[in-house]
């Protein structure tokens, strides 16, 4: 069995989320700020006429947010029936992974990154981080 | 045609409609004999003809549903099977129906089709005689349209009989026309075209289009969907509209002139579409009226006005349920019962008014009573006792702001609990509703007069006109409905313009305290060294409040989008829209910026002189006006103080950390007003001024700035603060000045002041809180 990841760079580490739950990658749109919006909200952006709200994972990764104008690219992902937008620093390649190549985070991992990250690829140039949208996009 | 009523005419588009479903449904059912869903419903069309038809007089009709009911319990009481012969029967029945309708619908009678035949084939099919099995079919449907040609031409005398003789020539033509529909089985459908005369011979019949023609049902998805796009044409509209104005090409600004206007119409008749008079809910509203009006003893006469205005159609739905517990509050608890009625000067039989009408691109819904009005003493009461306000809240309200209090939610003035309405759920639930689509709720009342509860309505939801503005670097939209008009201040006057009641700016707006709102401060933004500033005055529920913001940018027609959940939270924004650059902007949610940042007892002064309710004989208090400092003036009611004298400064000593004064062989307690209230001291003088004040054995002396003046509070001009240490401000001398909670300042240096007599507080409670004690003390 394999499965197919859209991978993407945030900060050092590289993530993958199933290619089923991605509608489009983009590269960086400007994003209006939303005050006393919750942290990790980045803003909302136009997407051909859409708003979407757009969620920085930094904070949540344990990572300094992002500043409210830092160029960067976007991952639309389908929540719910939404769009909702992931910041991220640098798309990669689509993988199709074995699954034989996955592990489970390892005991060590935080409760609060345990929530978001499912696991690890070995791939031959590094981890693979595999995560869980819809706890990662919660409302 | 026009002689036909509009129960009539409604009867027909319905029955059109229903038979069209009936043709459809029969059909399936012979397919699926065994359905009760299917039968329950053509048995359901049928009887409703039935009883319209009797009701309305039309006895051929009802002749032909009455057997073809007949027919229909038998086989849903599964006393017969469904088979190809009941089917055609059936059909045969609906077909004469339409007939009938068709004349009706022409002729406004029916005379002129023949309904005996059929009658009897449906009878013969219930007596079991069927007139020759399954293979019927063919001829059964030639034989129906026999019956529908020569009634055509024939019966066209008798109805020149008894209908307008000049209508008569028409009929023989014109009936037929609305035989319309291809029925979905096929052995009926050539039978049915027969008779139906070429087109150029029914002139008349393309002249007005029958009643089933002129409208059509339309999917609401669709229609919503249409809706969308054209609120993201007028988006890219706005769009070209912002390129054509920066270009200089006349060719492109013509263009995009035109552009704007075609959106415009393109928005207004998308709009159209979904428009529905509002007589669609009121419809129901003469039945519940009436029965309970009985129920509860009342005589009530209901007057309907307007019911053609139009809505949106899912305004309208949102409408119906806060305009039906309207109605039954106003005859439960605003009509009284015939008997008191007559006592009080009026005739027995009350009157209920709706009326609907346009006003400022809203939809204005009235529901009035000539009931007994509502006592603002009795809901300020009902509060107290409910525990939603406590006296000092209650005190420090207008008249008109006590009628409001029925918004809150556990709020009920019922007496009794009854039935119909005083559960304690209502008019909070009313409030909700309205205010969930974007709309007010108003009420006004005169005790012995009646009560008129006021929605303000949008027209519509999806595409609303709105001011933009700046606050710091982003753009924000705010509602013009609740925009009253805007205030500009440059650097300067901002200084100047803006004044301060403790913490709290207010503006004077027309010689009345407006209080003011920083959008910065309500967004969590630190506040921009703006040049200058504009005010926003804006209307939220009964509350006026002036919203600053650093820059109007323009008016203009924005599509609201829905906010995710995540930000739904937040509480502030109503939604997001996309402005002409493509940028989004966030839509302020003027009613829930006013809840959050105006306790409910901030009152707007211009309103309750605005609704003519300002108390008129109030007892004079007379003021004595201090300085604190920092320009700052405060009032103190004269009964309470004592003396006032002039110190030196170092009569002052201090013991233990505390301030103290040698005043008449006692050591009296100092307190420094202008601490108390937050003010520098800027006190140095020669002389300190102190404010003494005196009750039973013990004594406090306050240092103020200066003593200003002594006046009179005809407590017209008043707002109330929620800060500490404040009642309230008041216009004095043409000056705004603070109202001194004096129990609480002097219990910061002696608490146990007001201990020893109780009685006394009360007191001086009722003078502290001047114009509202008189008509308060009941409670």
């Amino acid at each position: 069995m394999s499965t197919q990841y859209v991978t993407f760079r945030i900060g050092e580490a590289l993530y993958g989320v199933e290619v089923m739950r991605i509608s489009e990658t983009l590269g960086h749109h400007p994003r209006t700020p939303v005050p006393l919006a919750p942290a990790g909200i980045a803003g909302l952006v136009n997407l051909r006429g859409q708003v979407v709200l757009t969620v920085d994972l930094r904070p949540r990764l344990g990572l300094a947010p992002l500043a409210p104008d830092a160029v960067s690219m976007m991952v639309v992902v389908e929540v719910d029936d939404d769009s909702i937008s992931l910041l991220v620093d640098e798309v990669g390649e689509v993988l199709t992974l074995d699954d034989d190549q996955f592990e489970s985070p390892p005991d060590t991992l935080g409760a609060d990154l345990r929530e978001l990250i499912t696991g690890a690829y070995k791939l031959e140039t590094g981890l693979l981080l595999t995560l869980d949208v819809d706890a990662a996009l919660a409302a | 045609m026009d002689d036909i009523d509009d129960i009539v005419r409604e009867f027909l588009i319905e029955s059109y409609e229903n038979l069209d479903q009936l043709d459809q449904d029969l059909v399936a059912l012979e397919g699926a004999p065994g359905s009760r869903d299917l039968l329950s419903s053509v048995f359901r069309t049928i009887h409703t003809i039935k009883g319209t038809s009797g009701f309305l007089a039309f006895s051929d009709l009802e002749r032909v549903a009455h057997v073809g009911e007949s027919l229909l319990v038998e086989l849903r009481d599964g006393r017969r099977q469904m088979d190809h012969h009941t089917t055609d029967v059936l059909l045969r029945m609906v077909d004469t129906i339409r007939d009938l309708l068709g004349r009706i619908e022409s002729t406004g009678a029916e005379s002129g089709v023949e309904v005996d035949a059929v009658v009897a084939v449906i009878q013969a099919a219930l007596d079991g005689t069927d007139l020759g099995g399954t293979d019927v079919a063919e001829p059964a449907a030639e034989a129906a349209a026999a019956d529908i040609s020569p009634a055509d031409s024939a019966p066209a005398e008798s109805v020149s009989a008894d209908a307008e003789p000049d209508v008569s020539p028409v009929v023989v033509v014109a009936a037929p026309a609305p035989v319309p529909a291809p029925a979905p089985a096929p052995a009926v459908v050539p039978a049915l075209a027969l008779p139906a005369p070429a087109p150029a011979d029914v002139p008349e019949a393309s002249v007005s289009r029958g009643t089933s023609d002129s409208s059509i049902r339309v999917d609401v998805d669709l229609l919503d969907a249409l809706m969308r796009q054209v609120g993201e044409l007028v988006l890219v509209r706005n769009q070209i509209a912002q390129l054509a104005g920066s270009d200089a090409e006349p060719e492109l600004t013509r263009s995009s002139q035109r552009l704007s206007l075609i959106a415009s119409e393109l928005q207004e008749g998308v709009m159209k579409t979904r428009m529905q008079p509002i007589d669609h809910i009121w419809s129901k509203m003469p039945r519940i009226v009436r029965d309970l009006a009985s129920s509860c003893g009342r005589e009530v006469r209901l007057d309907m006005v307007g019911g053609d205005t139009e809505l949106d159609r899912s305004l309208l739905e949102s409408v119906k349920d806060p305009l039906t517990h309207l109605v039954r509050n106003a005859i439960d608890h605003g009509i009284e019962g015939p008997d008191d009625r007559v006592t009080a000067g009026k005739p027995a039989t009350g009157v209920l008014t709706l009326r609907a009408y346009h006003a400022g691109g809203q939809v204005i819904v009235e529901v009035r009573d000539d009931g007994a009005g509502i006592n603002p003493q009795r809901v300020a009461a009902k509060a107290l006792e409910r525990g939603l306000k406590t006296v000092e809240q209650l005190e420090a309200m207008a008249t008109g702001d006590l009628l409001n209090l029925v918004f809150l939610p556990g709020f009920s003035t019922a007496a009794t609990v009854t039935n119909v309405s005083g559960r304690g759920v209502g008019m909070d639930v009313v409030r909700s509703n309205i205010e969930s689509i974007g709309g007010a709720v108003e009420v006004e009342s005169e005790v012995g007069r009646g009560t008129t509860w006021r929605l303000r309505i949008p027209l519509t939801l999806a595409i609303m006109p709105a001011l933009t503005v700046r606050s710091g670097a982003e753009i924000y939209a705010i509602p013009q409905v609740s925009l009253q008009e805007l205030v500009a201040l440059d650097t300067q006057k901002t200084q100047e313009a803006i004044e301060h009641i403790g913490t709290a700016e207010v503006y004077r707006l027309r010689g009345s305290l407006l209080p003011l709102v920083r959008l910065s401060d309500v967004l969590g933004q630190p506040r921009g060294e703006a040049e200058s500033a504009v005010i926003a005055v804006l209307q939220a529920d009964n509350q006026r409040f002036g919203l600053v913001v650093d820059k109007v940018l323009n008016n203009e027609e924005i599509v609201v989008k829905p906010l995710a959940a995540q930000l739904k939270s937040i509480g502030i924004f109503a939604g997001a829209t996309l402005m002409g650059d493509g940028q989004v902007a966030l839509i302020l949610d003027v009613q829930a910026i006013a809840r959050r940042t105006l306790t409910g007892e901030v009152a707007d002064v211009d309103q309750h002189a605005a609704s003519g309710r300002a108390v008129s004989s109030v007892p004079v208090t007379e003021l004595l006006v201090v300085g604190i400092g920092s320009g700052r003036r405060v009032a103190i009611p004269l009964a309470l103080v004592t003396r006032l004298e002039l110190i030196a400064p170092d009569r002052l000593e201090v013991v233990g950390g505390h301030e103290v004064i040698q005043y008449r062989d006692a050591i009296v307690p100092i307190t420094r007003l202008a601490r108390t209230l937050g003010a520098y001291d800027d006190d140095a003088g020669e002389e300190i001024p102190l404010v003494v004040f005196t009750r039973g054995g013990r004594t406090v002396a306050m240092v103020v700035s200066e003593i200003v003046e002594i006046v009179s509070d005809d407590g017209a001009e008043r707002s109330t603060v929620d800060d500490r240490g404040l009642l309230g401000s008041i216009v004095l001398s043409g000056r705004v000045t603070e109202l001194l909670d004096v129990p609480a300042a002097l219990a910061q240096v002696d608490p146990r002041f007001y201990d020893e007599a109780p009685v006394d507080l009360t007191t001086g409670e009722a003078l502290h809180a001047g114009s509202r004690s008189a008509e308060m003390v009941g409670v």
